[in-house]
């Protein structure tokens, strides 16, 4: 049995308050002074505990407070209200959701599955990944207990090309070349976000935690600075289109590099090949209309990694603007399978990759592994309000942290993504991670279930007046 | 007593049961509006409390009036009617304003409007009279999106509430054990000492008892102030088999195995160190302060036979108990149903993905297993063509918040529902969802800390869970009358009387407080 994958968790708490969902307004005119004021008894000694915070200038009860509402309906004259934090209302958009954002900030902070009680609270189905139900197992197949660490469950995959078949000779010697394989032991790359400031701090917390986590962290080749090179061996260098010089002595001391795609990519990389022989390429693509035929090319003309990109919001480009990263996954997985080639090459996805269950899902769809942006920025406290891309300061100083703080938040939300991805893999039954590739059987599509149990139930015959029922 | 009553059918005959009006347990109800007096502009003149009908206003003593009863106020549409105590106020004392910590509780499945119509329909019994929505939350799918089509002119209009029964059978396998019957076609889903209070546990119980249902005691143990009511207990079998003996086993009539939860489908329980008091670990033959783990699966059942295996045993231990088996939704489901069925099962109970009352990962309530309306019609037609469904009593749960959640899920195939979450609402859970954390429950519903505990007393609770009980049997005897339908088991598959708004594009309505025959309601 391999090694256990372990991700070292450490708490480290954020330096600026978690904005709270809910205020708690409390007028002091007409206070009766009881004896025994509700603010005493509050469960939680929100109000005893409560400061003002001299970074943030606010009240800290909204990051105390849990919402039990036991002071609002317990103050004799009424004088407590809770109300919406307009400062939680405004954070993130509508795919990058408040929710999404302060549940990123807590994994970060402790490393920890977020739990509660009372059951789902959201809405019933959603577009993209929130139409995707995973599968569990239950009597006639076993499942995996891989959380409580009781069975082995991997969540290992590869990076680079794999032969599809092994040649001898009569001696019984391999007739073909072997090609470099590096193998990382969570399905996640870190690649650089599209905002934020202080960049090259940011780029040393993502290659520190990238070495810890034992993967990659792919950032622009300009940015690789010396003070990186000690982790190049977790770097993934980009270079744009014609930026490739094969005498860049970066070349000799990393293992993947990255290239985006453009017109002549095979021929530039043979040459590299011819220099490199060892070096692996990942080809990044951005999910235009035309990437599943791009993919297909490229995967036939040997292509080692292929790196599908979205935009934040997980949506493809130009052509493909509407179309989901699910769909376009599943798109360039299917063509992969029929031209086989599948197995042959190494499928990555990235862009709107914001929680665990999107890594599982994305897998399902038929990639091998996800690269993550935005949420690295969210583990260093980012409340994407943009102000950056306006050129304004950031309010929670994101250049400020400390990186080994920051590498360690950003190692925390990982660990509790990798628990998460094995409570899932856990439930359907699955011993590693590489076989939830592709695998569609292991999820319940809305669409389909929609197709399949409800339109015939409600979906009036075709040629019907619509339902020859009475309304009201 | 109050005038208002149902008929039940029960084993010993009909019963007519009322609601016991019982108020909120903390000084001030949450409420949608607010009425504001201003005490330094009112002379205590009693206007406002003389045009209220809705008593929103009252004395409290000689030239005292109390604070306005907020939540029972008509709000904005009370506008145009001639009791408007704000335009009555010959002072100009009193506003009425939207409460704004109505914006500050409730979610998508459990609107603040939900939250508010069921601790309404717990203190009183009754449908709001206010603009409270108490039908459907706001999940924009499944119960939410589906509506029930009322014929304008009622098929027999000349039906009554007591000719209507709402009983549901369990023992459909003809095999000579005996038959359980309910009065009404749900009953409580497990909750285990540690993660509820006793108080909590003997108020569903009480309930139970009352309605002639059952309750189950989750994983947790057989508390012995459950005894008394050995009768109404379901009794767990889960797969950290705490507090299961041979004994507990003896006293039920019907043993539930928990191959699955909605709350975590895949996953094992887990109960925090915290949450483990001495009275909890005794009851579990457990160390105090140290955390519970239930694994997952049962390391002893891979297939139908073993599950038939199983199933025997309980079977062997107690000659006249019924066995329910209770699955998640996988996609599979309709396979694990027939298993079940043929591993000699009397009740096939699905729990679908977004309910549950315990703590879980977010990640398994969002995402794993499919929710339960999906599973119901799917299980439903399978156990058709199997040629089964008359053979086994099928039962949902997993997001039952409603009456009309408990008609439109028989009407897409269960026989009746396990309720959990729609309890705890009753017993005033704000669903703050931090029923795991530290001393559990700051209102004292999910909790085993004494001084927490105490927040709740049993008799409170017991009525609460009562009225909403009788609430909801108004309502769905009011669904059944509507459609013509005499029995609840006529209900059963009836998807012809649902529409589903993503297939259905006219006006639909099917508020009950319009056009209804009010009696049993005010």
């Amino acid at each position: 049995m391999p090694k256990k994958y372990h991700i070292p968790v450490r708490q480290v708490p954020p330096r600026f308050k978690a904005v709270g969902k809910g205020t708690v307004l409390d007028w002091g005119e007409g206070c009766l002074r009881c004896t025994r004021c509700v603010k005493e008894t509050c469960p939680y000694e929100a109000f005893r505990n409560r400061t003002f915070d001299d970074r943030s200038l606010t009240d800290t009860i909204d990051s105390l407070c849990k919402n039990c509402f036991r002071c609002v309906q317990g103050c004799p004259r009424e004088l407590i209200t809770k109300a919406m934090n307009p400062e939680y209302n405004l954070l993130g958009d509508s795919y990058w959701t408040k929710e999404i954002i302060t549940t990123t900030w807590y994994q970060a902070e402790t490393g920890r599955i977020p739990v509660s009680g009372a059951g789902y609270g959201g809405p019933f189905k959603g577009p993209g990944f929130d139409s995707i139900w995973t599968d569990m197992s239950e009597i006639v197949r076993p499942t995996r207990d891989g959380i409580h660490g009781r069975e082995y469950i991997s969540t290992t995959v590869d990076l680079g090309r794999k032969p599809l078949f092994l040649a001898f000779n009569a001696a019984g010697e391999l007739t073909m070349p072997v090609f470099p394989l590096v193998e990382i032991p969570l399905p996640v790359l870190l690649t650089e976000p599209d905002i934020g400031v202080n960049k090259s701090k940011v780029r040393l917390i993502m290659a520190q935690a990238a070495q810890i986590l034992e993967t990659f962290a792919i950032i622009p080749r300009e940015g690789l600075t010396s003070a990186l090179l000690p982790l190049a061996q977790h770097l993934m260098p980009q270079y744009s289109p014609g930026s490739l010089n094969l005498d860049d002595p970066v070349l000799g001391s990393v293992r993947i590099i990255e290239l985006w795609d453009h017109a002549n990519i095979t021929a530039d990389i043979d040459r590299l090949k011819g220099r490199w022989p060892n070096l692996l390429v990942s080809i990044a693509l951005p999910a235009t209309g035309q990437a599943t035929e791009r993919c297909e090319a490229l995967a036939g003309a040997g292509a080692e990694i292929l790196h599908l990109k979205a935009d934040n919001h997980a949506q493809g480009f130009a052509e493909a603007r509407d179309k989901h990263l699910k769909d376009l996954i599943r798109e360039v997985h299917l063509r992969l399978v029929k031209a086989v080639l599948r197995d042959a090459v190494t499928l990555v996805a990235s862009g709107g990759i914001a929680m665990a269950e999107h890594v599982a899902k994305a897998i399902l769809c038929g990639v091998d592994c996800v690269a993550v942006d935005l949420p690295i920025l969210l583990a260093l406290e980012c409340r994407l309000c943009s102000h950056c891309q306006e050129g304004d300061d950031c309010p929670v100083d994101l250049g400020g942290i400390h990186e080994r703080r920051g590498s360690q938040r950003l190692v925390n939300l990982m660990g509790a993504w990798n628990n998460q991805l094995l409570e899932v893999l856990g439930a359907m039954g699955l011993r590693e991670v590489r076989r939830l590739r592709g695998e569609v059987g292991r999820a319940m599509f809305a669409e389909d279930l929609e197709r399949e149990i409800f339109a015939p139930l409600f979906k009036a015959p075709p040629g019907s007046e619509t339902l020859e029922r009475d309304p009201n | 007593m109050s005038l208002l009553a149902e008929k039940i059918y029960t084993d010993e005959g009909p019963v007519a049961i009322g609601p016991e009006t019982t108020g909120c347990r903390f000084k001030n109800p949450l409420s949608k509006y607010r009425v504001i007096r201003n005490e330094k502009k009112c002379t205590k003149c009693g206007r406002c409390v003389e045009v209220c009908p809705y008593e929103v206003h009252s004395w409290g003593g000689q030239n005292i009036l109390r604070r306005p009863l907020s939540y029972r106020c008509l709000g904005f549409k009370c506008q145009q009617e001639s009791f408007y105590c704000i335009d009555q106020c010959p002072e100009n004392a009193l506003r009425l304003v939207q409460n704004p910590n109505y914006r500050s509780f409730g979610d998508k499945r459990w609107t603040a409007d939900l939250l508010l119509s069921t601790w309404w329909m717990a203190e009183f019994g009754t449908l709001p009279y206010t603009d409270l929505e108490y039908r459907i939350g706001d999940s924009g799918g499944g119960f939410d999106q589906m509506r029930f089509i009322f014929p304008r002119e009622f098929k027999d209009s000349k039906l009554s509430h007591d000719e209507i029964s709402l009983d549901l059978v369990l023992n459909r396998r003809a095999d000579g054990r005996p038959q359980v019957k309910l009065a009404v076609p749900w009953y409580g889903g497990g909750m285990s000492f540690g993660s509820i209070s006793l108080h909590t546990m003997l108020a569903r119980t009480q309930a139970a008892v009352k309605w002639h249902t059952l309750t189950c005691t989750g994983e947790g143990g057989y508390p012995e102030a459950l005894m008394p009511y050995d009768d109404h207990i379901i009794t767990q079998v889960a797969t950290g088999l705490f507090g299961v003996r041979e004994d507990t086993i003896q006293r039920v009539r019907v043993v539930e195995f928990k191959y699955a939860q909605g709350a975590k489908p895949g996953l094992g329980g887990h109960l925090l160190g915290d949450k483990v008091t001495p009275a909890v670990a005794r009851m579990r033959e457990a160390v105090a302060g140290s955390a519970l783990f239930s694994p997952f699966p049962f390391h002893s059942v891979y297939s139908v036979e073993d599950h038939k295996k199983h199933v025997d045993w309980i079977k062997e231990v107690n000659p006249r108990c019924l066995v329910s088996v209770k699955v998640s939704t996988p996609t599979d489901v309709d396979m694990v149903a027939v298993g079940s069925y043929d591993a000699g099962a009397h009740i096939i109970h699905l729990d679908g993905s977004y309910g549950g009352t315990g703590a879980a990962p977010d990640i398994a309530k969002k995402n794993i297993a499919m929710p339960i309306e999906y599973a119901i019609p799917k299980v439903h037609q399978f156990l058709r063509q199997e040629g089964i469904r008359d053979r086994v009593t099928l039962i949902a749960s997993g997001g039952i918040r409603t009456a009309f959640d408990v008609a439109k899920a028989i009407a897409l195939g269960a026989d009746g529902v396990v309720i959990g979450t729609a309890e705890m609402v009753a017993l005033e859970c704000t669903r703050c969802y931090n029923c795991e954390s530290g001393r559990g429950c700051p209102r004292g519903i999910a909790t085993t800390d004494p001084e927490m505990t105490q927040l709740m007393q049993v008799e409170w609770g017991f009525n609460r869970i009562s009225n909403m009980y009788y609430a909801w049997v108004w309502q769905l005897k009011e669904i059944l009358r509507r459609l013509g339908l005499k029995s609840i088991r006529e209900l059963v598959g009836r998807t012809d009387l649902l529409v589903h708004l993503d297939y259905y594009d006219r006006p639909v309505e099917d508020d009950l407080r319009r056009g209804a025959t009010l009696k049993g309601q005010q």
